[in-house]
């Protein structure tokens, strides 16, 4: 450690900017991300919650909040996040328990199914509040 | 140093370097086991109570099956997001002191809204019963 400085030209592991970007690398990101959007959207789920035991009026500020056009867009992401997260979440379980799903092919099958999983659920689940 | 007698290698085995990881790695997995019977009974149960006003979101906590699954919901939600933030939080944050900073705060919000909410439920339950 006498010099911070490298002296030979060794090659650089590739970093993250200069990957050509695919399914698994974008499922693997979009895990990450969504699990953080979750965590801080808790606090919307949390406060919905906590205003039912308040009483009505709470409860009405809280639902109007979320009602609103910032609320709904917030709301759609956290659906999208949930859902996507929910079907990586199983892929995770399935690599770290049974341990199959590694191959290549099957591994990027996988990735596209489960952001179709999220957007054909999150699509699902909302024509449900709006139709039902 | 000179008071450590153990070897790099002994320091490396059975638990690993950081001693706590492969109990962190079991956690997050089991917490997630759970969440994948609670979670769509909890968004789908939830949906229905919450959009039928006031009254139906109380009388949804009332019921002393919807109120255990949901306070187990959040203890398993809150949880597992403790979990994985510290993950977020180690990988991101090298600076100890910004590092320890956040995961104690982690700590404090997610143990505090899982206290505000599993006592919001269980206040609903009781003051309906």
């Amino acid at each position: 450690m006498a010099s911070t400085q490298s002296t030979d030209e060794r090659p650089l592991s590739p970093h993250v900017q200069i990957w050509r970007w695919h399914a698994t690398m974008a499922a693997s990101i979009a895990h990450r991300i969504s699990g953080v959007a979750l965590y801080i959207g808790s606090a919307l789920i949390a406060a919905l919650i906590i205003s039912i035991a308040m009483g009505p009026d709470a409860y009405e500020t809280v639902y109007g909040l979320i009602l609103s056009i910032p609320g709904r867009i917030v709301l759609l992401g956290f659906t999208g996040a949930l859902t996507y997260h929910f079907a990586n979440g199983i892929r995770h379980l399935i690599w770290d328990g049974p341990g199959t799903g590694f191959s290549p092919g099957v591994a990027s099958m996988v990735s596209i199914f489960n952001f179709l999983f999220a957007t054909a659920a999150t699509v699902g689940i909302w024509a449900m509040a709006y139709f039902s | 140093m000179s008071k450590q007698l153990r070897t790099p290698a002994a320091n490396v085995r059975g638990l690993g370097a950081s001693r706590s990881g492969t109990g962190h790695y079991i956690r997050q997995r089991v917490s997630a086991l759970a969440l994948i019977v609670l979670v769509p009974w909890f968004v789908m149960s939830g949906l229905f109570a919450m959009r039928g006003g006031f009254d139906s979101a109380q009388g949804w906590l009332a019921q002393p099956l919807n109120a255990i699954l949901a306070i187990l919901t959040l203890g398993a939600a809150f949880y597992h997001m403790r979990l994985g933030m510290q993950t977020v939080i180690e990988d991101y944050i090298a600076k100890i002191s910004t590092r320890q900073a956040l995961l104690i705060l982690s700590t404090f919000f997610t143990i505090g809204v899982f206290a505000a909410t599993a006592l919001s439920v269980l206040n609903i339950w009781i003051s309906a019963s």
